[in-house]
C-alpha cells in the first residue's frame, strides 16, 4: 500500500519534468531562441563588456552631471513612493472599513492600476503630457499607490483585524480604531513596504527615465546612443551605489523601528 | 423584565445555520457558562449580543433595548456597558499595558480625543487602580508582547472593566492558557460577577470549569440550546448529548 503511494508521487515527479521540458521546446519553436547559441555568446559579451564598458579618467568630468541627474531620480522615486504610499493607505483603510461598497470599488481601482506596469503608464503618460518629468512622476505614482494598497490591505488584515474586533465591541469609531489600533500594529511593516518601494522605485525610475526623456535613465540612453560606453557605465556603476546606499539605509532604519 | 433577553435569535449564513432560534433570558449578576464542541454557535452567539454580528433573524433586548432598533451610533452607546474579552486577548501587541487598556475608554470619547489619545485623570487613575486589581500594575508601562499569556488575558479584562459595563461577554478566555494562568483568569472573573455585580457570560470549552465557577450552564450544540439550568442539575447523559458522545469519550468519564 506505502509503496504504491511512493510510487505514485514519483509518477508525479516524472510528469510534471516531461512537462516542464515539453514547454520550453515549444517555448523554443515559437521564439526561435536556442540555448547554445546564448551560451556560446557569452564569452562574447563578457569580452566585448570588460573591453568597452568601464569608466575611463576622460569619462569622470561627465560625473557632476551624472549626479545631478541621479539625484533628480532618487528624489522622483522617494516623491513618487511618500504620494503614492498616502493615497495607498486611505484606500487601503477604506477598503477595510467593512462596508461592501468601499471594498469592491478600492479593491478594483488599485487592481487596475496595479495591473498595468509602470513603463506601460509612462509610455501612455508621454502621449498626455509630453517627455517631461512629470509623466515619469504620475508613472510611478500610479504603479506605486497600486501596489501598495494593496500591500498595506493585506497587512491591515493580517495584523489588525484581531484588534480592531476588540476596540468595535468597546464603542470606538472607525476613526479612533485607525489611529488607536491599526496604525500602531501596522507601522513597522508600512515603514517596511515604503522602503522597499523606494529601492524598487529608484531601479523603475532609470527605466522610465529612458521612455520619458528624464533623470539617470535619459542621460544613459544619450551616452548609450553617442557610443559613450564609458560614461554610459559611469551611470550604471553610481546607479547601483546609490541603490546599496538605500538599501544599507533602510535596513538600518527598520532595525531600529522594529 | 429581564437584564438580557434573546429572543429566538437565528444566525444564517449562505451554506449554514449557525444559530437556530436561541432563547433564554439572563438575570443581573448571574454568572452563565456557555459550553459545547468546536463550531456549535458559542461565538456566534456571543457577538450576536453585543450585534458584532447581525443575526438573521429575532431579537436581542439588554438593559431595556432592543438592539435591533438601533443606529450605528446608538449602537456604539450601548456597546460601552458591554465589556469583551477574547481567547486570543486582542490588544495592540507594540503599545504599552496601559494606553490598551484606556482603549476601553474610547466609547466615552468625542473621534477626535480618541484619535488624539486625550484621557483626562480620573481615566488614568481607573486604568491603574484597575491594573492594581488585577496584579498588574508593575507591568504598566511594559509593551504587551512582552507579556505571557495569562497577564494578556488581564490586560483584556482590564479593557473590558475600565469601560464600567454591566455585562461581560467572554470567548474563550481561558482556551490558550495553561492551567495555573487558567485559574487566576476564572478566579478574577467570578470575583468581578461576584464583588462588583457584573453579570458575566462566557464561552467555556472544558466542562469541569464551567461546573465549578457559574451559577447556571448553557449547552449548545449545532446551533440549538439543548441545556440551559444550574450545573447541579446537568447530568452526564445530557453533557454526552452536547457533545454527542458516548460513554468512555470524554475525559471527564
Amino acid at each position: 500500500m506505502n509503496l504504491l503511494v511512493v510510487k505514485k508521487r514519483q509518477n508525479y515527479i516524472m510528469t510534471f519534468f516531461v512537462l516542464v521540458v515539453i514547454l520550453y521546446y515549444g517555448a523554443v519553436q515559437v521564439t526561435g531562441f536556442e540555448l547554445s547559441q546564448a551560451l556560446v555568446s557569452i564569452p562574447e559579451a563578457i569580452f566585448w563588456s570588460l573591453s568597452n564598458f568601464y569608466p575611463t579618467v576622460s569619462s569622470m568630468k561627465n560625473l557632476p552631471a551624472i549626479l545631478i541627474k541621479l539625484h533628480e531620480t532618487v528624489f522622483l522615486a522617494i516623491v513618487a513612493t511618500t504620494t503614492g504610499g498616502i493615497c495607498a493607505m486611505i484606500f487601503a483603510l477604506l477598503s477595510t472599513k467593512g462596508v461592501p461598497v468601499f471594498t469592491v470599488m478600492c479593491r478594483l481601482i488599485a487592481s487596475f492600476f496595479r495591473n498595468i506596469p509602470d513603463t506601460v503608464w509612462a509610455i501612455v503618460l508621454l502621449l498626455s503630457f509630453g517627455q517631461n518629468v512629470i509623466s515619469g512622476y504620475i508613472a510611478l505614482f500610479f504603479a506605486t499607490f497600486g501596489f501598495l494598497t494593496r500591500a498595506f490591505v493585506e497587512t491591515i488584515e493580517e495584523v489588525g483585524a484581531s484588534s480592531i474586533e476588540a476596540l468595535q465591541a468597546a464603542g470606538a469609531t472607525y476613526g479612533q480604531i485607525v489611529f488607536q489600533a491599526i496604525i500602531p500594529s501596522c507601522i513597522t511593516q508600512v515603514v517596511s513596504w515604503l522602503l522597499f518601494m523606494i529601492e524598487t522605485n529608484i531601479r523603475s525610475s532609470t527605466l522610465v527615465g529612458m521612455l520619458t526623456g528624464t533623470g539617470i535613465g535619459n542621460l544613459f540612453n544619450i551616452y548609450y546612443k553617442f557610443f559613450d560606453y564609458h560614461s554610459a557605465s559611469l551611470v550604471v556603476i553610481m546607479i547601483v551605489i546609490v541603490i546599496l546606499i538605500i538599501e544599507a539605509a533602510s535596513n538600518h532604519v527598520r532595525r531600529m523601528i522594529l | 423584565m429581564a437584564f438580557l433577553e434573546c429572543k429566538s435569535v437565528t444566525k444564517e449564513y449562505a451554506t449554514t445555520t449557525a444559530l437556530k432560534n436561541i432563547c433564554f433570558s439572563v438575570k443581573n449578576g448571574e454568572m452563565v457558562a456557555i459550553i459545547g464542541p468546536s463550531g456549535a454557535g458559542k461565538s456566534t452567539l456571543l457577538r450576536c449580543i453585543n450585534r458584532m454580528i447581525k443575526p438573521t433573524t429575532g431579537e436581542v433586548i439588554f438593559d431595556g433595548i432592543n438592539f435591533n432598533r438601533l443606529n450605528s451610533a446608538e449602537l456604539r452607546q450601548q456597546r460601552r456597558k458591554i465589556g469583551m474579552v477574547f481567547q486570543h486577548y486582542n490588544l495592540v501587541n507594540r503599545l504599552s499595558v496601559v494606553e490598551n487598556v484606556l482603549h476601553g475608554r474610547l466609547g466615552y470619547k468625542s473621534t477626535l480625543e480618541g484619535i488624539l489619545g486625550k484621557y483626562n485623570e480620573s481615566e488614568k487613575e481607573d486604568a491603574f487602580k484597575i491594573l492594581a486589581r488585577l496584579g498588574m500594575e508593575e507591568q504598566a508601562y511594559k509593551r504587551c508582547d512582552e507579556l505571557s499569556g495569562g497577564q494578556k488575558q488581564r490586560v483584556g479584562i482590564a479593557r473590558a472593566l475600565i469601560q464600567e459595563p454591566k455585562l461581560m461577554l467572554c470567548d474563550e478566555p481561558i482556551a490558550s492558557l495553561d492551567p495555573s494562568a487558567a485559574k487566576v483568569i476564572m478566579d478574577y472573573l467570578l470575583d468581578i460577577n461576584k464583588s462588583m455585580g457584573i453579570t458575566c457570560l462566557v464561552n467555556l470549552h472544558q466542562v469541569d470549569v464551567a461546573m465549578k465557577y457559574s451559577d447556571r450552564i448553557i449547552g449548545v450544540r449545532k446551533g440549538e440550546v439543548i441545556y440551559d439550568g444550574p450545573p447541579s442539575e446537568l447530568k452526564k447523559e445530557t453533557i454526552h448529548k452536547i457533545y454527542d458522545s458516548k460513554t468512555g469519550e470524554l475525559i471527564m468519564d
